[in-house]
C-alpha cells in the first residue's frame, strides 16, 4: 500500500508539472525546455527556508511562487521576443544556467551535496509525515492546479494562446499584444512548477541539482507529447504512463537498477515512434 | 476627406525599393481600388500600412491627426484598421467559430481571462457566419475547409471586427479577396463590401479583376514599381494609355 501511495504522490507532482508545461507547449505552441528550472527554484526555496530559517511549509510555497514568478518574469520577458526554434534554444540555455546556479552557488544550495533534512509539512495538527496524508495534500493541490489550468484554457485568454500558436503575426494584427500573453502564461506555468518543486522537496526530504537538470525538463516534455499536446487530460495520462513505466518494467522481469535506466530508453523510443505515427500524442489536438 | 494618407512612404528590402516615396490618400467612406502588375508593391503597401512590415522612411497619417513613422501590428485595430491576406492566414487548427470569437473578445489579458459575455459573442459570430454561409461549418477546424470557404472565413473575420466592442474598425484592406472564388461566393463578398460602404466604412481593394474594380471602386490607384502611376475615377484611369501599357501590357 505504501508503495502505491508513493507512486500516487509522484504522479500528482509530475501531473502538475506536465499540465503547467502544456499551457506553454501545447496551447501556445512554444517549445519550452525550462520547466525543471522553475521546479528546482520552488524546491530549493522550500528546502532553504525550511531547513535554515524554520519557515512553515505552506508559507515557503508562497515564497517559492514569488521567487519563481520573478525569475520567470525576467526569463519570460526575454523569451517572449522569440518564437519557433529560437524559443526552444533560448529556453534550453536558461535551464542550463539555472542548473549551474544550483550546482555552483554552494553557500546557498550546498552544490552537489544537496540539502538534506527537509521537514514534512504540518497544518492544523495534521501530520503530513504520514504518506497517506501527504498524498491527500498533493491531490488537493493538484486538483486546484488542474482547475486553474482548465479555467485558463477555456477562457478567451486560452483561445488567444491557441491563436498565437497558429499564427502569431496574424493574431497581432487583430489587436493582441502577443508578447504580453506569452509572458503571462510563462509566469503562470513557472509558478505552478514551483509549487510542484516545493511538494517534491518536502516529500523526498532531500534535494540536489541532478533532479532539476535539462534531462528532467525533457522528461516532463515527453509526458505532454506522449499524453497529447493542448489537452490537459492528456498531460495526466502522459505523467501516469511515464511514472508507472519503470515499475511496469520491473514487474515484467527487469532488475530494479536496469528498470530505472530503461525508463529513459523507453521514453526516448516512445517519442520517436510518436513523432513518426501520432505527432499530436495520444489525446492531443495539436502537432508540434 | 482623406482618412488615411501616406507621405513619401518608402519600403526597401535590401537595396530594392518595394515602395518608393509613395504619397497617396484614401477617402473616408469610399472604396479605393489599388491595381498594378505583379510586384508593383500593392501587397507591400498593405503590409506596411497594417504593421506587418516596418517602414523604411516616410509617414502614415490616420484621420488627419495621427502621424506615424513606426507601426506595431497589434496597435492597428486601435487606429481603426483591419485586413485580409493575399495568402489566406487562418488559425488552422482552431474551429471556424473560434476563428471568429478570437477577434471579437477583449484584447487585454485580464479582460480575456475573466470576461463573461459568451452568449453575446456567440450571437455576433452566428450572424457573421450565417451571412457568409459558414455557420454549419462552425465546429470544423479551419484547416479542413475548402479554398473558397477559407477565403470567406477571412472575410467573416474582418466583418466580425465591426461588431466587436473592443475595437472600432473604420478602414478595411482586402488583399485579392476574390481570387479563387466561385461566382456565387464573389456575389456574396461583393454584397458584404457594399454593405460596409453603406455603413460609412472605408475600403481598400487590391484586385486584378477589372470588372470588379469598375463595379466597386469609387477611385482607383495604379501602382508600378512601388510608385504611383495614376489615380482617379475608374473609367478615366483604366482607359489611360500608360496604365494599359504598364498593367495590361498592351
Amino acid at each position: 500500500m505504501e508503495y502505491l501511495i508513493h507512486l500516487g504522490i509522484l504522479f500528482t507532482i509530475y501531473a502538475g508539472l506536465a499540465v503547467s508545461l502544456n499551457l506553454i507547449v501545447g496551447y501556445t505552441g512554444l517549445l519550452s525546455v525550462t520547466q525543471a528550472a522553475f521546479y528546482g527554484i520552488g524546491a530549493y526555496t522550500t528546502a532553504i527556508l525550511m531547513t535554515d530559517h524554520g519557515v512553515n511549509f505552506f508559507l515557503s510555497i508562497l515564497i517559492g511562487i514569488l521567487v519563481s514568478g520573478l525569475v520567470s518574469l525576467f526569463i519570460g520577458w526575454i523569451l517572449s521576443r522569440f518564437k519557433d526554434d529560437y524559443y526552444a534554444l533560448v529556453s534550453f540555455g536558461f535551464n542550463i544556467i539555472v542548473y549551474s546556479i544550483f550546482l555552483n552557488w554552494q553557500s546557498l544550495t550546498r552544490g552537489p551535496l544537496g540539502i538534506p533534512g527537509i521537514n514534512k509539512p504540518e497544518l492544523f495538527g495534521i501530520d503530513f509525515s504520514r504518506n497517506i496524508n501527504f498524498l491527500i495534500l498533493t491531490v488537493i493541490i493538484m486538483a486546484a492546479i488542474y482547475g486553474v489550468c482548465a479555467f485558463i484554457v477555456h477562457s478567451s485568454f486560452g483561445r488567444v494562446l491557441k491563436a498565437i500558436r497558429e499564427d502569431e503575426k496574424a493574431i497581432s494584427i487583430f489587436g493582441y499584444n502577443t508578447s504580453t500573453y506569452k509572458l503571462v502564461i510563462f509566469v503562470i506555468s513557472a509558478s505552478i512548477a514551483a509549487v510542484c518543486g516545493s511538494l517534491f522537496a518536502s516529500y523526498i526530504t532531500f534535494i540536489d541539482p541532478s533532479t532539476f537538470s535539462l534531462n528532467e525538463s525533457i522528461f516532463i516534455l515527453a509526458m505532454i507529447i506522449l499524453g497529447g499536446l493542448a489537452n490537459l487530460r492528456g498531460s495526466l495520462l502522459g505523467a501516469l504512463f511515464l511514472i508507472l513505466l519503470p515499475e511496469i518494467l520491473r514487474f515484467v522481469g527487469f532488475p530494479t537498477d536496469v528498470a530505472a535506466q530503461m525508463r529513459e530508453l523507453v521514453y526516448g523510443l516512445i517519442l520517436v515512434l510518436l513523432m513518426l505515427y501520432r505527432p499530436q500524442g495520444i489525446l492531443g489536438e495539436y502537432k508540434l | 476627406m482623406p482618412i488615411l494618407q501616406t507621405k513619401k512612404l518608402t519600403k526597401k528590402f535590401g537595396g530594392i525599393s518595394a515602395l518608393n516615396n509613395l504619397s497617396i490618400e484614401f477617402e473616408a467612406g469610399k472604396i479605393t481600388g489599388v491595381i498594378g502588375p505583379n510586384g508593383s508593391g500593392k501587397s507591400t503597401l498593405v503590409n506596411v500600412l497594417t504593421g506587418l512590415l516596418p517602414i523604411t522612411s516616410g509617414r502614415i497619417i490616420i484621420a488627419d491627426s495621427t502621424s506615424l513613422k513606426k507601426i506595431a501590428a497589434h496597435e492597428m485595430p486601435s487606429f481603426g484598421i483591419t485586413r485580409t491576406f493575399q495568402e489566406v492566414r487562418l488559425l488552422e487548427q482552431m474551429t471556424v467559430l473560434d476563428n471568429i470569437l478570437v477577434v471579437i473578445t477583449k484584447r487585454n489579458v485580464i479582460g480575456a481571462l475573466f470576461e463573461k459575455h459568451k452568449t453575446h459573442y456567440l450571437k455576433i459570430a452566428e450572424n457573421v457566419l450565417e451571412r457568409l454561409g459558414l455557420w454549419a461549418k462552425r465546429g470544423e477546424l479551419a484547416v479542413n475547409l475548402s479554398y473558397g470557404q477559407r477565403k470567406l472565413l477571412e472575410i467573416a473575420r474582418v466583418l466580425a471586427m465591426t461588431e466587436a466592442e473592443s475595437t472600432d474598425v473604420k478602414i478595411f484592406f482586402f488583399d485579392e479577396p476574390f481570387a479563387g472564388l466561385f461566382p456565387e461566393m464573389v456575389k456574396l463578398v461583393v454584397s458584404v463590401m457594399k454593405d460596409l460602404k453603406q455603413k460609412g466604412k472605408t475600403l481598400v481593394l487590391i484586385e486584378h479583376n477589372m470588372d470588379l474594380i469598375r463595379e466597386l471602386s469609387d477611385k482607383v490607384i495604379v501602382m508600378d514599381s512601388g510608385e504611383l502611376l495614376a489615380e482617379g475615377l475608374p473609367e478615366e484611369v483604366l482607359s489611360r494609355r500608360d496604365v494599359i501599357e504598364a498593367y495590361l501590357g498592351e
